[in-house]
């Protein structure tokens, strides 16, 4: 099979392979808006004492709650990806048998990150968006090219997930227990990634870091540019860029890996 | 008697259990096996009757609910086990076997009180095993033969400490059970070892000692010697056949493998479709099987069952090889001539029945299910 | 070890159960028969107290098993502090932009969040690997746990202990002294006592909601992660002040699901507020009544399940 028919496989497996899981997924849909419920209300109690911050009215503020909750699955922003089952084939030496494929190791787990992004959409993102637009005051656009942009931006964002989660998940070569990396994968996600506050509404100095931050690609890019407070194509731009330089750490730490497996005999 | 009878009194005893007939309900051991199998067990408070297991018309029902459709579902009541009724004396090794889904691992589930049994009476040791779960637990031994319940990142030793403690089980019995345990399934060298980094023969014989250490009165084997080499797996039955000889343990295994049954079972339980189909000595098993012969046919290509005449019939087909029984007091020769005249005949060999074939043979009684059956899947 | 009973014959006479066993050395003489079983029919236990031995067994063994990987234990003991802590980072963000939130300023909400997140971290710490359980079932290395000697539910509560929640549980405590400290308080006899006594209740509270979150994936195998809507969601709730939210969700939670007793209404009496949809003066003192209230729910929620789990089987 060539590549171009491959790595497509490759996906769809994925998205099946999450599709099996009715009831996590329902389980899924439902914790997502009662969190989603929580932090709405903090949000407007928040909004309350201080109308327009971060640039966002309340409105804006409630979209950015059901969008954050919508994509967190897709995007991972928690961790729990396919990087949980590579790090277990890294753990018990079943990589090795990966690594005899004839196919790019980074590009075959890419594929399939993607796959489960694009299920996890349809079967965890749209249920908690929609009941957060029928109950709470909501600004959807209704510019079919405001959310053709953001879909695009959606794509960029799901592979500078990827690109994180995999160079955490190819550390367990080294500290061959993944557990601790999964957990900084979450601090960081939770936290950079604007799950907790835009980080539109983040103070000075910290505010500026995190914007900067691969994280920023993920959530609020996206969000940005469906609410319309930012040009689509720097957006873009900003994504695209960590999304290349996180591929590319990726292969060179897959590479000292490979190595590292070769040594020690596979 | 057999209390310090050593080895030999022991033997005894089992022999004597597994040699009284046992074919009818309940009619398991003579007197004198059941008196010299079940020693002292009055001090226990078991059954006098020298019935260590006991079921009496168990059944279990399941519901299973079925996707039929986007959001159909279909409900059914299936019996995994049917009005089974059997009983084991004190100190014997029984097989229990039978195809994927016959009920084994439900009998054992309710035998081990994990289960609820929806009807009939089963008691183990005088003990209703659903209502009285933990204070049966003591008594039992269980290894499951796929799942280890050893701890993976420790080393072994650390798992036998939990047991010990877990089982309340004393120091001096622990220490001297353990270190014959060590001994016997020659564990030495690999107490202090994690068992992650343990094979599957190694893990296995680590799990049986963790299974013994409170000296259960009644062991449960599942599968104990699946993926197992070779070596293993003798290792496994050598230490299973002492444990039978020398300790008198109650066996009840459940195997896929023939041989465990041949070199350790004395009896054989098969199940099928949750019912009782052969009870008996493994050498009626044989004999139940001597009438009839297996004619084994290489056709060039896959094809339909052959079309045998009466009396004999395909109990298996396989890619383009046929299983063919007949009568052993038939000559093979007609049979083989007509095959050979309809089919593109390769190759063909006769064989001498043996337990598989014998019980691929039960199953062909109960029409077409055992025609695809092979006779190799018979656990 | 036993070394007096060396005995290098046939193993007779080495009949008593404590005295002679075979040799600990590795000698052809072990083959003693050792009567199965008598005379150690053990007392009878109480469940309470075997679950409670139990469990510390197990745990024992976790804690065991996650030092064979030290620098993987440090790191997520770590991590588990930096991540419980995000949540009240993410509140000192909120306050860098205002100064208080539906009335109520950052050291009260900081002691609302710290009598929360530390009733929740206990609960973690001893009950909170119970969504495993529906792997358990599915992989099957849940029936291994019916054949122990051992109250099944001290057994499941003890999977997967992990040291490391610690983390969480020293944060919230860290918070709730800096909440203690800021707050205005005219500490009272009364007040004091119900600290420890509101911490407790509130930990037997969440140990409640992870138990009966357990006894749902009796009903629901892959819906674990329902159960953390009402725990990790709950805590979530309980660290910002009830006026924060709707009037029906506080109704919910006082009500339905008696989260409130956790923080809001002691939280309320200790800070002189107003308690929630004006309950009555003598509620703050109700925590450990509802708490037993729970306890007992969730205790036959659990019974209810593992008695489906072995009529079904699945």
């Amino acid at each position: 099979m060539g590549a171009g028919r491959l790595y497509p496989a490759v996906a769809v497996g994925g998205f099946r392979r999450y599709a099996t899981y009715r009831a996590a997924t329902a389980a899924g849909v439902f914790t997502n808006t009662v969190f989603g419920l929580i932090l709405v209300y903090t949000y407007l109690a928040l909004w309350d004492e201080k109308p327009h911050l971060g640039g966002y009215d309340q409105a804006q503020a409630v979209t950015y709650v059901w969008l954050g909750q919508a994509l967190y699955s897709t995007l991972a922003l928690q961790g729990g990806g396919v990087e949980k089952e590579l790090m277990a084939r890294i753990r018990t030496g079943e990589i090795a048998v990966d690594l005899y494929r004839p196919a790019d190791l980074q590009l075959w787990w890419l594929a399939s990150d993607m796959g489960r992004a694009v299920f996890q959409i349809l079967g965890r993102g749209v249920v908690p968006f929609v009941f957060g637009a029928l109950v709470f005051d909501m600004a959807v656009p209704d510019d079919p090219f405001a959310w053709a942009a953001f879909a695009v931006a959606l794509l960029p964002a799901m592979v500078v997930s990827f690109g994180i989660r995999y160079l955490a998940a190819l550390s367990v070569f080294w500290l061959m227990d993944g557990t601790g990396v999964s957990q900084a994968v979450m601090v960081l996600g939770i936290f950079c990634s604007g799950m907790v506050l835009p980080l539109n509404a983040f103070p000075g100095v910290l505010g500026d870091i995190v914007r900067a931050l691969p994280w920023a690609a993920q959530l609020q890019m996206p969000a940005d540019v469906l609410l319309g407070r930012t040009a689509p194509v720097a957006a873009y731009a900003f994504q695209a860029a960590w999304a290349v330089a996180l591929l590319a750490a990726g292969r060179l730490v897959q590479a000292a890996a490979t190595r590292r497996v070769v040594v020690q005999g596979g | 008697m057999a209390v310090d009878g050593g080895p030999g009194g022991a033997a005894d005893g089992i022999t004597g259990g597994a040699a009284g007939g046992r074919t009818g309900d309940g009619a398991v051991g003579g007197p004198e096996g059941a008196a010299s199998a079940v020693r002292g067990d009055a001090a226990r408070g078991g059954p006098s009757d020298g019935a260590f297991i006991e079921l009496d018309r168990v059944e279990k029902v399941f519901d299973v609910r079925r996707r039929t459709g986007f959001l159909k579902r279909e409900r059914r009541r299936v019996r995994a086990v049917d009005d089974l009724s059997f009983t084991v004396a004190r100190g014997e090794t029984v097989g229990y076997i039978g195809p994927n889904g016959a009920g084994k691992s439900t009998t054992i589930k309710m035998l081990t009180g994990i289960l609820t049994p929806s009807g009939g009476r089963l008691r183990v040791a005088g003990i209703e095993p659903s209502r009285e779960r933990t204070r049966l637990a003591q008594r039992i031994g269980v290894v499951f033969g796929q799942r280890t319940t050893l701890w993976w990142d420790l080393p072994l030793v650390d798992s036998y400490r939990l047991m010990h403690r877990m089982y309340r089980i004393p120091d001096a019995r622990y220490r001297a059970n353990l270190d014959r345990l060590v001994e016997h399934l020659d564990l030495g060298p690999l107490l202090d070892t994690p068992v992650r980094q343990l094979s599957l023969g190694q893990r296995m014989r680590g799990d049986i000692a963790a299974a013994l250490l409170h000296d259960p009165e009644v062991l449960y084997l599942d599968e104990p010697t699946i993926g197992l080499d070779v070596i293993s797996k003798a290792r496994v039955r050598d230490f299973l056949r002492e444990l039978r000889d020398e300790r008198g343990t109650t066996v009840l295994l459940t195997t896929h493998d023939l041989q465990d049954i041949e070199q350790l079972c004395s009896r054989v339980m098969v199940i099928d479709h949750g019912r009782l189909m052969y009870d008996g000595p493994l050498a009626g098993l044989h004999e139940a099987g001597e009438s009839e012969r297996i004619l084994v046919v290489d056709l060039d290509r896959e094809l339909p069952p052959v079309d045998a005449p009466a009396p004999a019939r395909v109990v298996k087909v396989e890619g383009p090889r046929q299983w063919l029984a007949f009568p052993s007091s038939v000559s093979a020769a007609p049979l083989v001539a007509r095959i050979a005249a309809e089919y593109p005949l390769v190759d063909l060999s006769v064989r001498e029945p043996d337990i598989e074939a014998v019980i691929a043979r039960m199953y062909a009684g109960q029409g077409n299910r055992a025609a695809s059956r092979p006779p190799t899947s018979i656990a | 070890m036993d070394e007096t009973g060396r005995a290098t014959g046939s193993g007779r006479g080495a009949l008593s159960e404590a005295g002679g066993g075979p040799a600990p050395g590795r000698g052809p003489v072990a083959a003693r028969p050792v009567l199965p079983g008598p005379a150690r029919r053990p007392a009878v236990f109480s469940p309470f107290g075997e679950g409670v031995r139990v469990y510390g067994l197990i745990a024992g063994m976790w804690v065991r098993s996650a030092m064979t990987y030290r620098a993987s234990f440090l790191l997520t003991a770590f991590g588990n502090l930096l991540v419980t802590g995000l949540d009240f980072v993410a509140l000192v963000l909120m306050f860098s932009q205002v100064d208080s939130l539906a009335g109520w300023t950052l050291p009260e909400v900081a002691f609302l969040y710290g009598l929360s997140a530390t009733a929740f971290g206990i609960a973690d710490l001893t009950f909170g690997s119970m969504d495993v359980l529906g792997a358990r079932m599915r992989d099957g290395s849940f029936d291994t746990l019916l054949v122990r000697p051992a109250p099944v539910l001290a057994q499941v509560a003890a999977d997967r202990f992990a040291l490391r929640r610690l983390g969480r549980i020293t944060q919230a405590v860290l918070v709730l002294a800096y909440g203690l400290l800021r707050v205005d308080v005219d500490w009272t006899a009364a007040k004091v006592l119900l600290m420890p006594v509101v911490l407790v209740s509130g930990a037997l509270i969440f140990c409640a909601l992870f138990t009966a979150g357990a006894a749902f994936q009796f009903v629901a195998q892959d819906a674990a992660e329902v159960q953390n809507a009402f725990t990790y969601g709950g805590t979530t709730l309980l660290q910002y002040p009830p006026g924060v939210f709707g009037k029906d969700v506080v109704r919910g939670v006082t009500f339905v699901l008696p989260l409130a007793f956790v923080n809001w209404v002691p939280g309320a009496y200790v800070l002189g507020r107003p308690y929630p949809l004006g309950l009555p003066g003598w509620a703050a003192f109700a925590p450990p009544v509802v708490a037993a209230g729970c306890c007992a729910l969730a205790g036959l929620a659990w019974r209810a399940g593992l008695r489906m789990y072995r009529s079904t089987g699945s």
